[in-house]
Order: C-alpha cells, then structure tokens, then sequence
C-alpha cells in the first residue's frame, strides 16, 4: 500500500486551484471612479466622440486613467469621486442630450487579466446601494388591446370580402359578430378561419338572432402575454438609459412580472416617474362625416368614439386604429420651416409598409395622433393592487397630404410637448401598464456596512475554525487548513467567473456557512484514519481506508445538501438565489479539496514511505 | 492524538431514547401549539406592506417618536429598534387607498422634524399579492426539498431509514418554526433560507450516522440492531461534535457580527443545528430501530444469474 497518486492527478489539482485563484485575483484590485457615456437612439459613440472627451477633460484639468470603447459605450476612468463629478459635468455639457451620462465604478482589473476574461464578483443591490423594482404588466389590458385590433380587423376583412353583417361587439365569452341568417354565419367563420386562425370560432345563434363568436385561442392569448412581456421589457430598458444609470439590470420573471434594478440611484421618486410613465400614442382616422353638435353630447356611430383634445373641445375619432406606437424606431423634435415645433417620427419597416398603406388611401383627409397614459392613482384596490386611471387625449390632428412612408412630422405641438412626446415616443410604449409591485431601495452606506459585517463574520469565523483544526488534528490539520482556504479562493474564483452569479449578503452568509461545513469533509476523513489506527492498521493503511470509507458518507452528505440548494435557487428570489449559488459552488468545491486536495498532499508528504506513527 | 471521545467504549445513546423522544414529541406539539394560537410573524417579505429604516443621528425616545405618528400616512405603524438605540425599523402595513410612497414620506417627514440628520437607509415595499405569492413558494419549497430526500434516500439506503431521516428533518423544520412562533420572531426570506439550510444539514448529520449503521451491520455479524445503532453513534460522535462545533462558531459569528439584515437567517441555523443534531440519533435512528431494521434489509441484493446453479458445460 503505498499512496502514490499519478502524476495527472496532482496535475489536475494544481490546474484546478490554479484557475481558481487566477479567476479570484481581479477581486483583489478593487475599482476605478469611472463615467460611463452610452448614446441613445440617434446618436453613437465613436473614436471621435472619445478623443473628443479626452480633448475636454484635459483642458479642464482632469486626468484620465484610462478610457476605453467597448460595445458602443465609453468608460472614462479617473483617480477620485471628486474628479468623477467633475468629469460627468465635463463629459454632459460637451455631448449634449443624444448620450446618457452616468457615474459607474469600473472594476480597476488591468487589462492582461480582463484579457483573458478576469472580472470581480457582481455585488447585489444589498452591498452597492440601489433601487430594486418589481414590476407587474397588467394583461388583462394587453388582452383587451389585441381584441379591439382583432374587431377593427373583424370589420376590415367581412367588409373586403362583402360578407354583410349587422354589428360586431365585445362580450365576455369573446368577439360576437352578429348577421342576419344562418347561412351567412357559416360563411363568415369559413371565410374567416382563413384569415385569423388563432382565434377559436363557435355559432352562439339563439332566440333567432344569429351570432358568430371568435374567442382567442388558449395558444393566441399566451403569446399575446409572452409578447405584451418581452415588448415592455424593451422598452422599459430604454427608458431605463435614458435615465442614466451604470449597469441597470431589467430582467423577466416568470410569466407577467419584470425585475428593474437601478444600482446608486437614490432618487426613487424621479426613477418611478419614468419607468412608470405608461404612454403610448395610436393613430387614427378623424370621422369627418360626424355631425359635431350630437358629437359634443356624446352621440356618435357604432364605429367611432369621442375624445377630448389636449387644446381643448373634442375630436370624434374612428375606432379603428391605423397604427399604434409600438413600430415608432425614433423620434426628434425638430422645427418647419416656419420655426414651428414638430416631432419627427422614424418608423420599422412594417409600421411604414401599413401607415403607406392607409395614407395613400385617405389623402386630403384629416388624421388625428391619440396620447394615451395610465397614471398610478396613488390608490389601491381592495386586493393590494394599484388603481391606474386611463388619460387618452387627442394631441394633434392634421390632414394627410400626401402618401407618408417610413419617414414622417406630426406638427402642432408646443415646443416643450414636442420634447416631451419625442422622448416618450423614442423610449418606446409600453404595450400594457405596468404597476410596480414591490420596491426596496439600499442606501449606499447600508451596502458598504452590510459587505463591512459580512467580512467580519467571515474572517471572525475562519480564523476559529482554522485554529482548531491546526490543534486538534496537527500536521493533517494545517492540510485542511490549506484546503479550506484554497477552497474559499475557488469559491471567489468560480463566483467570478460565472456570468450570472451576483454576490449579495446571503451570499456571504452562504460562504461563511461554507467555511464551518467544509471542514466536514476533512473531519470525516480524519476521524476514520484516527479509527483505523487504533484498530492496529499501519499507517499507509490507515490513510487509504481512511479516505476510502469516507468517500461515501461525504458524497451522501453533500449530494442531499446540494439538492436543497438547487430547490432553494429554483424557487428562490434575489437574495435567496444569491445565497443558493454560493452554497452550491461551495459544496462543489468542498467535495473537490476536501478528497482530492488533501489527498494529493497527504501522498505527496507521506506516501511510500514506512512510517510508524502519523501526525493526526 | 487527542481526542474529544474514545470510541473504546460503545456508549448507550438509545438507552434515553424513549424519554428524550418524548421530550421531542412533547416539542413538536408544542410547536404546533404556538404555531395555531400565535402563528408566525411573517416579515415584510410574506404579508407585504412598507418598511422603512432610519439612522438617527442620536438615540431616540421610540415613545416620543411613536406619538408623532398621527397622520393618515403614518398610522399603524410598528416602530422598534435595533441594532442600537439609534437605528430604528417602521413597519407599516398595507392601507388600502394609501400610496406606499406616502408612508415612507410621511415618516421621513416625522423623523426629519426629530433629527435634521436622521438618514433614511432603506425602503422596502413589497404587494401584498407577492407576498401571498411567496409564501406558498416558500412551503412548497419545504415540502419538495422533503419529498426529494425522501426519494433519494430510500434509493440510496432503505425505506425505514429514509422514513426516519424525513421525521427527524419534518421534527427540526417544525420545532425551529415553532421557537419562530414562541419568541415571536419575525419570519421573512432569508429565514425561510436558513429553514432550508437546516434541512440541508440535518441531514448531513443523519446521513453520516446511516452510513455507519448501514456499513456495521454489514461488518458486525454479532449484535442487536440497537448495539449496532450505538455503536454507530458512538463512533460517529467525535465528528459530529467537531463538525457541529466548527459551523456553530461560524454562525455564531454570522450571529453577533453579520448585521441585521441577516440576523434571522442565524437564528434559524443556530436554532436548527442543535436540534438538527440531535434529531439525528433521537428521531432519526430511533425510529429506524422501531420501523424494526435489521441486518438483513441492509444486505445488498443478490442477483442470481440465470443457470448459475448449473454445473458449466464443457467446451
């Protein structure tokens, strides 16, 4: 019995650890006060905007630690937060409005390291200070949205194809879409079935009326949802630039929630005024034949409704609406000739292809631009959910002169609600409301404090623990006191290394947790050489059984940890995720130095040597 | 070398296991006790509503404060210290028709008119829908991890034992929830993840033991299952004492030095690692030797090859 490990072996624990602290090291360096440039829409960032800057900073005085362009962002790192503020203004007065500005610590890892892929831990909101959202898209009104764009269709398709129907209206069972005999009902759901096949169709004649129903299919309403999620994900990350903030995370959760994280911001009030600005803008037809006077007392045809206009008085409105918000790419406020203010609208390829459309067919008449807004009331319903009021508003209406294509004005505007509009239009419409839900906001102090006590359990903790190991198992102590630590480094180093992985209080709670753990292992072990010793084994003996017999206990030990840990990240949130990552690469990395690190020094030092007693 | 425990001596752990058991079952009731009459305290984080946490500048008269929060906003709310007498934590609840904004203003406001450089160090405010919402996932969660073992250790040793592991860890989570209930302590997240850890760890302990019945039952042609138990529990209880005491002292340190945020997470593994130990030889081994394992349901199975017990043919 000889306890020799290949070579491969010791070569294999050397790499790991290797990589391990190599991956730990960019933790070491701290970070750089940094500015952070990000262009919005129209604008980008370019070697020109950066020799730009680094010409502004240096005539103002400020020195530049480094600057680097990266993915069409710029990062200016300085020497203090003092130069930082500085610089910032520097930096937004000399850009103007198209670039988002923000201070940003960058971590301060040089650059050979980054090279091949070295970054610190992520730190959570709990440790940097910051503002966390959680957000709730109301679907019930992204629903209701697609089912008056599948009526307006509904009326478009029947009347193209001359299917003669008597009224079409919304009912809880779904869209019912009233003729006047049985058989045109058959053939509008036949006809109709080829043109919107995600919806389910069904005969609801009764009492001698005759009806057709069209309800959304089961899989039309879920990807309407999942739609609804992904479109406000958009674009509340780009109201979420326009707010200037470093690193923002905006992220689903689940099937109608989103995530917001805002790290540094303090300012809550400002941050929810624009996430929450629900605004979104329609196009629509005015219905010129409408007599204004019944207008104004509210009486108006089936297919028209009745709007206030921002200027005052009224506008009557069709229902049907050519073109909403969501395919608007850009928009700038510009000036006419006449110094007029206007906004100029860019649109996606589809948006330009249908307002071409619906253009060409209505030159000469008048057009109006409907502003809708939900507003969080301040109120709650008595389920705990937030009362939204509906602001809709008719902002302009000008008369089409010509075909528009991807590429146009809306004009009478003030200037300042030119600006306002363009920013609302540029940042994109939300499709559905969204209600925040939960908010927690960390002052940066508490977030230094909470890393500060983390640190301090830790190293409070380790150095009892590594104490009594050295005094209690000696020689063999001082190994799995070096396993111990090669182990925490790996844990640091994997956590690094790991896109996703965010270090958050818990987080440090779970390394701690993993300090006083992972000696198991090696007690396990020990205590089983010990064992075999008394029974009168030799030493080599001693030392292989030791490690054989306890191999099992420790795999089924760390096995059913492990799958707690798992549970605890898959329906944990935040903070509780956090804390199941680091138990989990820390099981990992327990198992692995605990068995084959100690090993492959326990062989190295006295393996295939006759020894009569052991330092144990 | 020096030892905390000769393993020499078999010493007779079972021969108190009928009293302590009932202590344990006495525990549990109990729990259950506190837990229908006083309930839990849930936290922020499961009934929702709005905490805000301030640092006063010096140390203030909660009474003084407490009668300053007469507005509409403000009423209702639980002020306690912690930490020191000048960080103090509000809770409020969720008011129907009141913005969550409003209350965290409303005490900023009273707390500004008290101390100009009191410095609001968090907000939190949670729907009460999530929080609802959580608190199903939260014991869903428990009672997954639970099932998983069980499965898992059934697959791996036999269902007697398995049954046992998953009394002793169904015993820890109900006592360590019970304790919650007593003091009053306020349940939130992180505890939930400290309960969850307790799992995790008891079972650490009472799979160490299994392993070593499991191996001398195999090992030990002589002896009752209880002389066997014992003498498990004896040779494993050197481990199980440097072990405990290792992670004791780190949670203790999480304990005294961790800060607030995460002193209910301590509580809940300081809690659970006393019990969670002893539960492994108390409920765990205990009720494997009542459900009456013996050395055969630990013998692995043999498979017997088809012909084996045919003389081989000649080539």
């Amino acid at each position: 019995m000889l306890n020799k490990y290949p070579m491969w072996k010791n070569l294999m624990v050397i790499i790991f650890i290797a990589v391990g602290c190599f991956y730990a090291m960019p933790n070491l360096f701290g970070e750089d006060h940094a500015v952070q440039v990000v262009a919005t829409r129209s604008a980008e960032v370019t070697v020109t905007t950066q020799s730009n800057i680094t010409a502004v900073l240096e005539s103002k005085g400020i020195a530049i630690k480094r600057s680097e362009l990266e993915n069409g962002q710029l990062l200016v790192r300085v020497s203090d937060p003092e130069q930082q503020l500085l610089a910032k203004e520097a930096i937004a007065e000399a850009l103007g409005n198209n670039y988002t500005v923000a201070l940003n610590l960058a971590p301060a890892t040089p650059e050979w390291l980054e090279a091949v892929g070295g970054s610190p831990m992520k730190l959570g909101l709990d440790l940097r200070g910051g503002v966390h959202f959680l957000m709730e898209v109301d679907m019930g009104e992204a629903l209701r949205k697609m089912e008056e764009a599948k009526i307006a269709d509904f009326r478009s398709q029947l009347r193209e194809e001359k299917i003669r129907y008597a009224g079409i209206r919304k009912t809880p069972k779904g869209i019912e879409i009233k003729f006047r005999d049985a058989e045109t009902v058959g053939v509008a759901e036949r006809f109709l079935k080829t043109k919107s096949n995600d919806m389910v169709y069904s005969d609801g004649s009764r009492d001698g009326n005759f009806f057709l129903v069209a309800d959304m299919s089961d899989a039309y309403i879920k990807q309407v949802k999942e739609e609804a999620l992904q479109q406000n994900i958009t674009t509340i990350r780009n109201r979420v630039n326009e707010l200037g903030v470093a690193e923002p995370v905006v992220q689903r959760q689940g099937a109608e929630r989103i995530i917001v994280e805002l790290p540094g911001v303090q300012d809550t009030a400002r941050a929810k005024e624009i996430l929450g600005a629900t605004a979104s803008i329609e196009f629509r037809m005015v219905d010129d034949k409408a007599d204004p006077a019944a207008a104004a007392s509210g009486r108006v045809s089936a297919a028209s409704e009745v709007y206030p206009r921002r200027d005052g008085g009224i506008a009557v409105l069709r229902k049907e609406v050519m073109l909403t918000g969501d395919h608007i790419t850009g928009a700038q406020p510009t000036f006419d000739e006449y110094s007029r203010p206007q906004v100029a609208i860019n649109l996606d390829a589809k948006g330009g292809n249908i307002f071409s459309n619906v253009t060409k067919d209505n030159i000469g008449k008048p057009m109006a631009t409907l502003f809708i807004e939900y507003k969080d009331s301040g109120l709650r319903n008595p389920d705990g959910t937030v009362k939204m009021t509906k602001i809709e508003e008719v902002i302009s209406v000008a008369t089409i002169q010509a075909r528009l294509g991807r590429n146009f004005v809306i004009t009478g505007l003030e200037h300042k609600e030119a600006q306002s509009l363009a920013l609302l239009l540029r940042a994109g419409a939300l499709i559905a409301p969204v209600t925040i839900v939960e908010e927690r906001t960390i002052g940066p102090s508490l977030g230094a404090e909470n890393i500060q006590n983390g640190m301090q359990a830790m190293i409070f903790g380790l150095a009892i623990v590594l104490i009594f190991m050295l005094v209690y198992y000696r020689a063999f102590g001082f190994i799995a006191n070096l396993a111990l630590l090669a182990n925490l480094v790996m844990v640091v180093g994997v956590m690094s290394m790991i896109p996703g992985a965010v270090l958050t209080l818990p987080g440090i709670a779970g390394m701690v947790l993993t300090v006083g753990m992972a000696v198991d292992g090696n007690v396990l072990i020990y205590e089983r050489i010990r064992e075999e010793l008394l029974a009168g084994r030799s030493v080599q003996q001693a030392i292989h059984e030791g490690y054989a017999n306890a191999f099992s206990t420790i795999a089924d030990a760390n096995i059913t940890t492990f799958m707690t840990a798992l549970i605890l990240f898959a329906v944990g949130t935040g903070a509780v995720k956090g804390f199941a990552v680091t138990l989990m690469i820390g099981i990992a990395t327990s198992m692995f130095t605990a068995i084959v690190g100690t090993r492959s020094i326990v062989n190295a030092l006295w393996g295939g040597k006759r020894l009569k007693t052991l330092s144990i | 070398m020096f030892q905390l425990f000769s393993v020499n001596n078999t010493v007779n752990f079972l021969r108190h296991a009928a009293p302590i058991s009932i202590i344990s079952m006495l525990l549990v009731i109990a729990s259950f006790v506190s837990l229908g009459t006083k309930g839990i305290n849930w936290g922020l984080d499961f009934t929702g509503g709005t905490v805000v946490e301030v640092e006063f500048s010096n140390p203030v008269d909660l009474n003084v404060l407490r009668g300053k929060l007469t507005s509409v906003e403000t009423e209702g709310a639980v002020v306690q210290n912690f930490g020191s007498s000048r960080d103090v934590l509000f809770r409020l609840p969720v008011r129907e028709n009141i913005k969550s904004d409003l209350q965290a203003i409303g005490i900023m406001k009273v707390v500004n008119s008290m101390d100009d450089n009191a410095i609001q160090k968090r907000v939190e405010f949670v729907g009460p829908q999530v929080g609802k919402q959580l608190a199903e996932q939260g014991g869903l969660a428990v009672i997954v991890a639970l099932i998983c073992i069980l499965i898992y250790v059934s697959f791996r040793f036999e269902w007697r034992l398995a049954a046992g592991s998953v009394a002793a860890l169904a015993h820890d989570v109900i006592v360590t929830l019970g304790v919650f209930s007593i003091l009053q302590l306020e349940f939130d997240l992180t505890v939930l993840a400290g309960l969850l850890t307790v799992v995790g760890y008891s079972l650490n302990d009472t799979i160490v033991v299994y392993d070593r019945i499991r191996e001398n039952f195999l090992k030990m042609r002589k002896g009752t299952p209880e002389e066997i138990v014992n003498q498990s529990i004896t040779q494993t209880m050197s481990r199980t004492v440097i072990t405990t005491g290792t992670t004791l002292i780190v949670v203790i340190a999480l304990f005294l030095k961790g800060g607030t945020m995460i002193h209910g997470f301590a509580t809940a593994l300081l809690c659970g690692i006393f019990v969670g130990t002893y539960s492994s030889i108390y409920v765990a081994s205990y009720l494997a030797i009542k459900l009456g394992i013996n050395r055969e349901h630990m013998m692995p199975v043999e498979i017997e090859k088809e012909g084996a017990d045919q003389p081989p043919m000649m080539p």
